[in-house]
């Protein structure tokens, strides 16, 4: 078969390539312009090369920011996924309560941000707040405010309450889509509730899941509002993740070279965790686990 | 191995069940022989998956008994029935290697492991998957996945009944042939009692020795291949099965003589007077196309299929179809019909009317 070439084809191409170059290259170029430079106002630039780059990887400050992210995105992912699917696997399969149930799940998801910060900002006040003045009343020693460990463990309960609707809304579209027969088949075959979930459940979910953790990494490695609303990245550096550490700097103390480069391999970061999440996952999946 | 006898069962879906209508499956009294291929015959929604699930225990029956061998297992769970299914939808464990699905009844069951390998070899042998056992039973072709189900069933000695649900629904069809021989012969080889339920009637009549014809929740025959073409004790089974449908018109009967619009029609046998709705049904087979003899037809066109042709005419107002051999000449003048007597039968709402021998 004789192949038509027409080059006027590319001009399909256009309106995405245009697209991208506004929402995406051109702004990352931009923030790539001031990681190579230095200035002083004035829009007077002076070339700085790599220096930035060299800085911020000297810099205790940044690894001890991606050691808190890291360890933040780890514990959250650890909970929110299998405590969404053991939500998935409780949930109604049907009827009235099913429908109840994911408008209920869905909640969480509705509410801005900045709204969720500050509803567990209030949440956890030990003056107005019910958790924080229900806990101080029975003897618990809780502040965000003042106690490093407080203050985690309220961001990854806000955290979890937020997204963990997300996980289980994935989860249970997993496990609607599982046919009937597969349930009928284990039960023939006399398999325990554990092997229905080990060899049925989880792997039908597999695809969905790998889509859920995914969006979670992302996701909580790029917090920012709601941990800035509670704490504030306090007490002292005790929350201050990758996000509020870049905002100090860009916009706090107008550095914008650091700031440029730090959010510049901020973004490598992401993109290679995502990627060898992804391409490791991929694999297994072809392997069958 | 087990004779499975079903005890005045009916099922609705219905919690509180007044009249006929609202059961899904109406009363019956069956005894399914051990080790016979039974299949369950019937279009969609005709109660035949619905029977099959109460036997192998998914579904617990509005009424009625279910007895293997004499034992009442109607509220047994499936697991302590020992009964094996195979599903529309090929159900294999993915993630499992071919090996490990077909051990996994076993395992379950706490078998040790060299009695385990031991049965799982010799099912493999049987399916003919021996050397895809070590594979992840993923990826394979739905007809490799639905041996594996089929294997699974069989790897259990003690298994009292083979069900399968159309399994060969999603199979490709030069690989429904092959499946289908292989199931015979392993019916033949090792005489499980298996149950069958499909809507293709060439399916229903290759596998079973007795087919089970469902309509509207009852059953209507159970006969052999032969019976239920010579025979069809409703005017269901006359229509479901064959290819075209046997022919149907409404009668007056009469002793020996049926009246199709007043013209009268010989028949084989004497029938006493009959009440309500009267029809006489003739396969298209015992019908034959002539110059001279028999009732008026007007032919509207000749289907040639291959080893025979279809006739499809007009009789008295109603549709009728004629097959004639391949090699038989059809000309323009030939617009009369006749029948073959002793295979004309009479039903009285919708059930066949014996009628007298003489």
């Amino acid at each position: 078969m004789e192949k038509t070439v027409n080059q006027k084809a590319w001009f399909l191409v256009l309106p995405v390539l245009v697209l991208v170059a506004f929402s995406a290259v051109i702004p990352l170029m931009t923030v790539v312009n001031y990681s190579v430079q230095d200035t002083f106002g004035q829009n007077q630039f002076f070339w700085a090369g790599l220096e930035w780059f060299e800085e911020m990887l000297r810099s205790d400050r940044m690894w001890d920011a991606l050691g808190r992210q890291l360890m933040f995105s780890g514990i959250i992912l650890a909970i929110e996924i299998p405590l969404g699917i053991f939500v998935a696997l409780n949930m109604p399969k049907s009827g009235f309560w099913a429908s109840f149930c994911l408008v209920l799940m869905s909640l969480p998801l509705l509410i801005p941000w900045n709204v969720v910060g500050t509803i567990w900002q209030i949440f956890g006040r030990v003056d107005i707040g019910l958790l924080g003045y229900t806990l101080d009343a029975l003897g618990v020693n809780y502040n965000y405010t003042q106690d490093t460990i407080a203050a985690w463990i309220t961001i990854i309960v806000m955290d979890v309450w937020h997204w963990t609707s997300l996980v289980a809304l994935l989860a249970y579209a997993g496990l609607k889509s599982i046919p009937d027969a597969y349930y009928q088949a284990a039960k023939i075959d006399q398999a325990s509730r554990w092997k229905v979930f080990r060899y049925i459940e989880l792997p039908k979910m597999m695809g969905v899941l790998m889509i859920a953790i995914l969006l979670r990494f992302m996701d909580s490695f790029m917090i920012y509002t709601e941990p800035f609303v509670v704490t504030g990245g306090g007490p002292g550096n005790a929350t201050t993740l990758l996000s509020i550490d870049l905002v100090k700097m860009a916009l706090g103390q107008f550095d914008l070279g650091p700031a440029a480069a730090f959010s510049l391999m901020y973004f490598l970061v992401i993109l290679l965790i995502s990627w060898v999440f992804y391409t490791v996952m991929v694999n297994l999946d072809k392997k069958g686990m | 191995m087990a004779k499975i006898t079903l005890d005045n069962l009916a099922h609705s879906y219905l919690p509180k069940p007044t009249s006929e209508e609202d059961f899904a499956l109406k009363e019956l009294n069956h005894d399914w022989d051990d080790g016979a291929a039974y299949a369950l015959l019937g279009s969609s929604g005709c109660g035949k998956s619905t029977l099959l699930n109460i036997i192998s225990g998914l579904l617990h029956p509005s009424q009625g008994r279910i007895l293997f061998d004499g034992k009442d297992v109607t509220h047994a769970p499936t697991a302590e029935r020992n009964i094996a299914q195979v599903f529309q939808f090929p159900v294999v464990y993915d993630t499992m290697s071919v090996h490990d699905n077909l051990a996994f009844p076993l395992r379950n069951r706490g078998r040790d492991e060299a009695y385990v390998a031991e049965r799982v070899n010799e099912i493999a042998r049987m399916i003919g998957m021996e050397d895809m056992l070590r594979r992840k039973a993923r990826g394979l072709t739905a007809d490799a996945k639905q041996k594996i189900s089929l294997g699974r069933g069989m790897v259990r000695k003690d298994v009292n009944a083979l069900l399968f649900d159309e399994p060969l629904t999603v199979i490709d069809p030069h690989m429904k042939w092959e499946l289908r021989t292989q199931l015979k012969k392993l019916h033949h080889d090792f005489g499980h009692t298996m149950i069958y339920v499909t809507h293709d009637q060439t399916e229903a009549l290759t596998f079973a020795d007795k087919v089970v014809v469902m309509y509207d929740g009852r059953v209507v025959q159970i006969g052999t291949p032969e019976e239920l073409f010579e025979r069809p004790e409703h005017t269901f089974v006359g229509y479901f099965i064959g290819s075209p449908g046997m022919n149907v018109f409404p009668a007056k009967v009469d002793g020996r003589r049926a009246y199709i619009d007043g013209t009268a029609l010989e028949l084989g046998r004497g029938y006493r007077p009959l009440d309500g709705k009267v029809e006489i049904g003739v396969r298209p087979e015992f019908a034959r196309l002539s110059q001279s003899e028999g009732l008026p037809v007007t032919v509207r066109r000749v289907e040639d299929v291959g080893r025979h042709k279809i006739i499809r005419a007009e009789f008295f107002g109603h549709d009728i179809n004629i097959i004639a051999g391949e090699d038989d000449h059809i000309s323009a003048d030939m617009n009369r019909v006749t029948f073959d007597a002793a295979h004309v039968n009479v039903y009285a709402d919708d059930w066949r009317v014996p009628g007298e021998a003489a």
